[in-house]
């Protein structure tokens, strides 16, 4: 099998974990097993975090928007503490205190899964920095949605990075939807890649359906962030549900729905693979069956993963080296405590 | 040891910890070629150069963030804002990033960085160029407050937080730069312990910043009058000392608070609580607030000056407060 035919297939196998991961996820909302409801789908829009994060080296960091399952697991989260996470479990990746919009991963580059619109695009921009700092060969990516680019912090970022010359790239998942607002009801403008060159960022967008389109495009740009140019990438997807879990879209067509999930890049390059005979029938099968297995592993070891100790919460608000701070009934008891002894 | 600036022994306690620590950078609005707004950092361009001292564009909420990003991965970055009253354009980033990014991970990623900034009334710089906003950065868990008062607090204070590994708001007063004092190494305390800086027995003053010097001042003239003033001074806020706070308290049997912030909401209603809660027996009388008025800071100097605690009110009040 040649090169690029791997590729296709891991990128394949890759957006398949990401679009079955969530369907568990809300299979373990149903359930009961998700903390909240506050649990954001990317179902269409994998090729995204696949095609970029294809180009991405071990050790580069990223940050996230709230809608971000799909990035963490193409660069190499474990589904499980994922899970686990997003039940707010003692086994998830925060140990229960970040869940879904907060996941995190400081050995996997991972710096933060953002609940704020455009909140983390900054960080990248200081990760940049330190790189640059330090003279280390990584990169920083900030992966956000077609919402933050009505956000004033991105250009502060964007203008941050081309001025000191940063590794950072900026990519925007353009799922067409801020919640209920339609994209074209939120901006006047939707020339997103040419706002980026006018702050001498190189810039490109390229539709979603096609992930091999992603990765050509972010390989270019990338290139150019290694030496020295950020960049900015917008990838036109479309969000196949609702804002969160409870979200049933009442604000869009059925008609603009089923157009919209036509554009599926997962059945987009399942097709370009069987028809071009890349892959047999019967290896698209093991693929499927395997992910599966994967992910209900997850969703039972979610399930299956205790609760973390409630005393917990006064821990991690500072380091050690600083005191907790003073529970409720502590103050309360000192109030009434006797004086005399 | 010769007598130094408040200012200066900022800038000294910058620079020692710059020439050990290579991972500090200083990053913020005309930090580096300006000098500063207030001069803090004036000429240390020329020791460490533009790859440590950032001039950045005008755009806090972006130098923030970038702070915080550079904290996550191995850098320790003092942010100056020039105005603490340009905290509003950069909150999301020190309270809903900054303080929260290690609780929210889980204990996994530090934000080891200083946000410098300054604030007060005293150049009628008006209601944008004068506030005291302590309480906003008290009222959010994981943001540690220091405050300093004197020279020694200045340079002790911002050499320790550029050893740990939280987000340290650290608020300088404007009034207070060319305030001349001697580093005294004796005198230093350990972070997050008040100062007792006068004995007395009739009542507690409790104070920070710029107030303390007031507060020292009425003291002495309240001394005249036979009225014993014992005079605290908080250092930090978070940790904040209520045990010498209490202590204190409970000798004297009263509690004046005096804070420059505004009356409702603020520091003083904290520390008014915490002394009820620590010291209620004790009470001889209600633990009275001298603050700030609940006002926007005027331009008029007359009328700036009437806006938050003077030497005189304090006296007066503590004179109220002894029933003389």
């Amino acid at each position: 099998m040649d090169t690029k035919t791997q590729t296709m297939i891991r990128m394949y196998t890759q957006m398949l974990r990401i679009r079955t991961f969530e369907e568990r996820v809300g299979e373990l909302f149903l359930k009961g097993g998700t903390a909240g409801s506050m649990l954001h789908l990317s179902i269409g829009e994998e090729s995204a975090a696949v095609g970029v994060g294809e180009v991405m080296n071990s050790g580069d960091g990223f940050t996230t928007h709230h809608r971000g399952h799909g990035i963490f697991l193409a660069r190499g989260a474990d589904p499980k503490r994922m899970m686990a996470e997003i039940g707010g479990k003692e086994d998830g990746y925060c140990r229960g205190k970040g869940g879904s919009m907060h996941i995190a991963d400081n050995d996997l580059g991972h710096l933060g899964a953002n609940a704020i619109v455009g909140g983390g695009i900054s960080h990248v921009v200081g990760a940049g920095l330190t790189y640059q700092y330090l003279g280390k060969e990584q990169v920083a990516v900030a992966f956000f949605g077609d919402g933050a680019m009505q956000q004033g912090g991105l250009y502060e970022s964007m203008n941050l990075a081309a001025l000191w010359k940063l590794p950072v790239m900026f990519v925007c998942i353009n799922n067409e939807y801020g919640m209920g607002t339609r994209l074209d009801r939120a901006s006047a403008s939707l020339e997103f890649a040419k706002r980026a060159e006018t702050f001498g960022l190189n810039g490109l967008e390229v539709d979603g359906l096609d992930v091999c389109r992603v990765l050509q495009d972010a390989q270019e740009l990338m290139d150019g962030v290694r030496n020295g140019t950020p960049a900015f990438l917008k990838v036109d997807c479309y969000r196949f549900h609702g804002h969160a879990r409870k979200d049933k879209s009442h604000y869009r067509e059925e008609e603009e729905e089923h157009k919209g999930r036509e554009k599926d890049p997962i059945a987009h390059l399942e097709n370009q693979l069987v028809k071009n005979k890349l892959v047999t029938t019967e290896e698209l099968e093991r693929i499927k069956s395997q992910i599966d297995n994967e992910m209900d592993e997850a969703m039972e070891y979610a399930l299956n993963s205790s609760e973390p100790e409630t005393m917990q919460r006064f821990q991690d608000v500072y380091a050690p080296e600083s005191p907790e701070p003073l529970p409720v009934d502590e103050r309360i008891l000192q109030a009434l405590n006797d004086p005399l002894s | 040891m010769s007598q130094i600036t408040y200012r200066e022994a900022l800038r000294i306690a910058l620079q020692e910890s710059m020439r050990e620590d290579s991972t500090i950078i200083l990053m913020g609005e005309d930090v580096g070629h300006y000098g500063g707004a207030y001069g803090v950092t004036k000429g240390m361009i020329e020791e460490f150069g533009e790859k440590r001292i950032l001039d950045t564009p005008i755009s806090e909420e972006g130098i923030v963030g970038t702070a915080v990003g550079s904290a996550m991965t191995g850098l320790r970055p003092v942010v100056e804002l020039m105005y603490v009253d340009f905290v509003m354009l950069a909150m999301d980033q020190l309270a809903n990033q900054a303080a929260k990014i290690r609780y929210m991970f889980g204990g996994q990623i530090s934000v080891p960085m200083v946000m410098r900034a300054q604030g007060g009334t005293g150049r009628s710089g008006a209601a944008q160029h004068s506030q005291s906003l302590e309480a906003w950065m008290m009222h959010t868990p994981g943001l540690l407050l220091a405050i300093p008062a004197t020279v020694t607090d200045a340079y002790f204070l911002l050499k320790h937080a550029l050893k740990l590994s939280d987000p340290v708001v650290f608020l300088e007063h404007k009034m207070l730069y060319t305030l001349k004092g001697e580093i005294n190494t004796s005198d230093s305390l350990s972070w997050g312990q008040a100062a007792v800086l006068r004995q007395g027995s009739d009542f507690t003053l409790v104070t920070y910043s710029r107030m303390v010097h007031r507060a020292l001042d009425a003291a002495e003239k309240l001394a005249e009058i036979g009225i014993q003033a014992e005079v605290i001074d908080l250092r930090t806020l978070y940790p904040l000392d209520t045990e010498t706070i209490n202590s204190s308290v409970k000798k004297t049997g009263r509690a004046l608070v005096v804070t420059e912030d505004c009356l409702t909401a603020g520091v003083s209603a904290e520390l008014s609580a915490r002394i009820m809660e620590g010291s209620f027996e004790f009470l001889e009388e209600p633990v009275l607030r001298l603050a700030g008025e609940d006002i926007p800071i005027p331009v008029s100097p007359s009328m700036e000056k009437e806006a938050v605690p003077s030497v005189d009110r304090i006296f007066s009040t503590a004179k109220l407060l002894l029933r003389k």
